[in-house]
């Protein structure tokens, strides 16, 4: 205890802002506090005499009116709106000045190889088992803070517009603040453990704000099935933990990095644990088989989905994923499967992506999709490739979602003016928006053609940087000398990377599909409507113009050496205290030098993505789409993938039905109402019946019978005294 | 002699016991249990004499004096029972039961 504490003062970051690690999340935890106070209070202001409650017990029946109302009748700003505004985003913002401080800090103390752990107090102290509340700082957690905070401050600001007129505005707030420091601890846990508080309490306000407007029941269904899929995962995760503590006897992902090599390299052992991890990572990163519950989290504000649904939590995965490199790359066979079940969940994300007619449905499958790029750069143990994707991902996918929902904004407020009941969000009802929406219309575009990988923006260099990675470990390292299920890693790695490849097509052309049936063509709203569409208020277009421009520049922090634009490789050098002895174990012998092959493969990157946009650009006719209410069916493949490959029927027939009946015909029924209530409940109460029938059969009231009992006891006691 | 008057008791006591067993008319049974106590009397007196002590025969006195208050008690129960039932036989009454 003494020498880490030792340790603790000497670390270069010890006298730095870094020491105030512990305020990053309290900022936001303050937040919650604040707002979910004012949240409680105002519903308890508006109590039974105010006439809006109409006769119910307190303010949330009022919310519920007024909330399902709130299309077309008239809504009061909340009370308390102005202060909710202020504290709501001013706490991430000073957490984010505070990480903006930090890594100042971490910058001028140069090169650590060590984190700088803080421990705050004993958490779980058992036996061998120490478990400390620290928060631990190194250039990976640094990393994800400022995403967190930066894109979070963002989004916060832009939900100020979209939220205001909404009667829950506080609570709104206080679950995305709670968001906010939750995600914190996940990132800057310095045990698995603490590290799953946050990754629980991020699946709490996931939760919650999936079913923000819970008095439609489809979203508080949504809530439940994300809560649920999620808890699926999480057993893996658990599972993963214990195991770990078993065999390794500390749960520090400092010791535990540290101790990896001695599980074995690609032993049973160490591969199960990674896959318990990764099992953690497919439900909290929707990636396949357990993805359903992303699409159905749309249901919740967009903000929130631009927050949560894509720019952080679904990636906490890859983070975990990178956080634990050390224990992955001692497993070939698990780093192989991450790495087929991310490229397989892009491929199939993408197609569904093709055919969704919902703008967010449409932008939750991309988010799935690209999930699925990221476990595939981190599978293959390109550690730094998939966190940079992470990156520029949380940049032009929570541009994409803000942008939708400022499109959604317009259009509902068109709605709302003329009393139309029409879907808001689908694609088929809007066309055109570019006349009305120039700022969202060109921001968008930004991040369509980044989310693509057309050079020089963002996603171009992410994307590349992953799909060479992949096609790099194919050729020689660990990988492709493992085999998978008796397949050569070799030739599954070349089979990826050409999945990779179609899913970068696919994506290309979805992204396409989506900007020429919203912005492009003729508007296919009323007459009435079109009057009222305009752009969104400044305070929800600023963030968006942040955010374009960092999707378009974010590939500077990463520029590989095969286009030197600038510093080469800065998330590279930035990263390799924490991943690069990882990925130098995955990558074995790296050929020396750019090769000429890498300039084919951007070449052929840069030409799939533009043949994308181009092959949508030729096929889909904006100007011949009718309006959702005057659409025709689909037919075919079309309609396959319209329904999502059925695959929530599927597992509706295939796992909750059999779960809903089994429970109510065998444990309801058989267990619980046959054995338990008639055999132990009843059987208890009839056994003591019987019992009290017998003795009461002794009370005849006969003394007879009694003296006769007497004299048979008392010749029974004598007998027994006597022969013993 | 003390042999003697051991087992004349035990028959006594027998004959009440017995007695109590197999009457039914409360009065008989009341005078059994009277005959069960002059045997244990009986005995208390002889062991008494063996032993040369006075703690025996006090003991008689108080068992007669218990005895008389419960034929005082048992008679006058009896007699409120025959005004109920118009009969003592023990087998009509059941009054006891559980």
């Amino acid at each position: 205890m003494l020498q880490e504490l030792a340790a603790v003062d000497t670390h270069p970051l010890a006298e730095t802002a870094a020491r105030f690690v512990g305020l990053l999340p309290l900022l936001p935890l303050a937040g919650f506090l604040v707002n979910g106070a004012l949240s409680l209070a105002s519903s308890y202001k508006r109590g039974p005499a105010d006439p809006s409650a109409a006769g119910a017990h307190d303010g949330t029946a009022a919310e519920q009116v007024a909330a399902h109302g709130s299309d077309h009748d008239a809504v009061a700003r909340h009370p308390y709106a102005a202060i909710t505004s202020v504290v709501g985003t001013l706490m991430p913002a000073l957490s984010f000045a505070l990480a903006i401080a930090i890594f100042l800090a971490m910058v001028s103390a140069g090169d650590f190889s060590t984190p700088y752990v803080r421990s705050y107090f004993d958490w779980m102290v058992t036996g061998d088992l120490q478990i400390r509340w620290a928060f631990q700082l190194d250039q990976l957690s640094m990393v994800m803070v400022l995403v967190i905070t930066g894109v979070g401050t963002l989004i916060h600001i832009f939900s100020i517009g979209y939220m205001r007129d909404d009667p829950g505005y506080p609570r709104f707030f206080a679950y995305l603040n709670l968001f906010v420091a939750f995600m914190l601890v996940l990132v800057l846990g310095a045990s698995y453990p603490v590290m799953f508080v946050g990754w629980e309490g991020v699946g709490l306000c996931s939760y919650l704000l999936i079913g923000y407007w819970y008095n439609v029941k489809s979203n508080a269904d949504a809530g439940l099935k994300a809560f649920i899929v999620n808890r699926i995962g999480d057993v893996g995760f658990l599972m993963a933990m214990f195991m770990i503590f078993a065999n390794l006897h500390t749960l520090d992902i400092t010791a535990v990095n540290a101790a990896a090599p001695s599980l074995g390299f690609n032993s049973a052992l160490v591969t199960t644990i990674c896959l318990f991890l990764f099992m953690g990572c497919v439900g909290k990163s929707a990636q396949l088989p357990l993805y359903v519950w992303l699409p159905d989290a749309m249901a919740g504000p967009t903000p929130v989905s631009a927050l949560i649904h894509a720019a952080t939590m679904v990636t906490a995965g890859v983070y975990l994923i990178a956080r634990s490199s050390a224990l992955f790359v001692m497993s070939p066979a698990a780093c192989i499967t991450v790495a087929v079940v991310g490229t397989l969940t892009a491929l199939f994300a993408a197609t569904i992506g093709l055919k969704q007619w919902d703008i967010k449905k449409v932008l939750a499958y991309s988010t799935i999709s690209q999930l699925g790029y990221m476990f595939m750069g981190v599978g293959v143990g390109a550690y730094a490739a998939g966190m940079f994707h992470l990156i520029t991902h949380a940049f032009f996918k929570a541009l994409l979602f803000l942008g939708s929902g400022s499109v959604i904004f317009a259009m509902h407020r068109a709605y709302h003016h003329t009393g139309n009941h029409d879907d808001a969000q689908d694609m088929r009802n809007m066309g055109g928006l570019r006349k009305y929406m120039p700022w969202t219309f060109a921001l968008m575009w930004i991040a369509t053609l980044a989310i693509a990988g057309v050079p020089p923006f963002s996603g171009f260099f992410s994307k590349d940087g992953i799909l060479g990675a992949v096609f790099e470990r194919a050729q020689h390292g660990t990988l492709a000398e493992a085999t998978w299920l008796g397949m050569p890693g070799s030739a599954v790695l070349y089979a990826l990377y050409g999945l990779g490849l179609l899913t970068a097509l696919l994506t290309a052309i979805y992204m396409t599909r989506l900007m020429l049936y919203t912005f492009h063509g003729p508007n296919r709203t009323g007459e009435a409507e079109r009057a009222q569409l305009r752009e969104a208020p400044w305070s929800m277009t600023g963030p968006l113009v942040v955010l374009g421009v960092l999707s378009a520049v974010g590939g500077w922090l990463d520029l590989p050496a095969t286009l030197p634009l600038g510093p080469v490789g800065l998330l590279d050098k930035w990263l390799e205290p924490v991943v690069g002895a990882a990925t130098a174990t995955a990558a074995g012998v790296v050929g020396e030098g750019v090769t000429s092959t890498e300039y084919v493969l951007i070449a052929v990157a840069v030409a799939i993505a533009v043949l994308g946009i181009v092959i949508a650009l030729v096929r889909l006719r904006p100007a011949a789409l009718l309006p959702k209410r005057d659409a025709l069916p689909e037919h075919g493949i079309e309609k396959l993938l319209e329904n999502k490959y059925y695959i929530d029927e599927l597992y509706d027939d295939a796992i909750v039905t059999p779960l809903v009946s089994g429970s109510r015909n065998i444990l309801w029924k058989g267990i619980d109402r046959g054995i338990i209530d008639s055999f132990f409940v009843n059987g208890s109460a009839a056994l003591s019946r019987g019992v009290g029938w017998v003795g009461s059969q002794f009370q005849s009231g006969e003394t007879g019978a009694y003296a006769w009992a007497i004299a048979i006891g008392a010749l029974a006691v004598l007998g027994a005294f006597t022969f013993r | 002699m003390i042999a003697e008057a051991l087992f004349f008791s035990a028959v006594l006591f027998i004959i009440g016991v017995v007695g109590v067993l197999i009457r039914r008319n409360a009065i008989i049974i009341f005078m059994c249990v009277e005959l069960m106590l002059t045997a244990v009397n009986l005995s208390f007196i002889a062991l008494a004499r063996l032993h040369g002590s006075a703690t025996g025969q006090v003991f008689v006195l108080f068992v007669m004096t218990v005895a008389a208050a419960e034929a005082a008690v048992g008679l006058a129960i009896v007699i409120s029972i025959f005004r109920h039932h118009k009969s003592v036989d023990l087998r009509n009454i059941n009054l006891l039961k559980g």
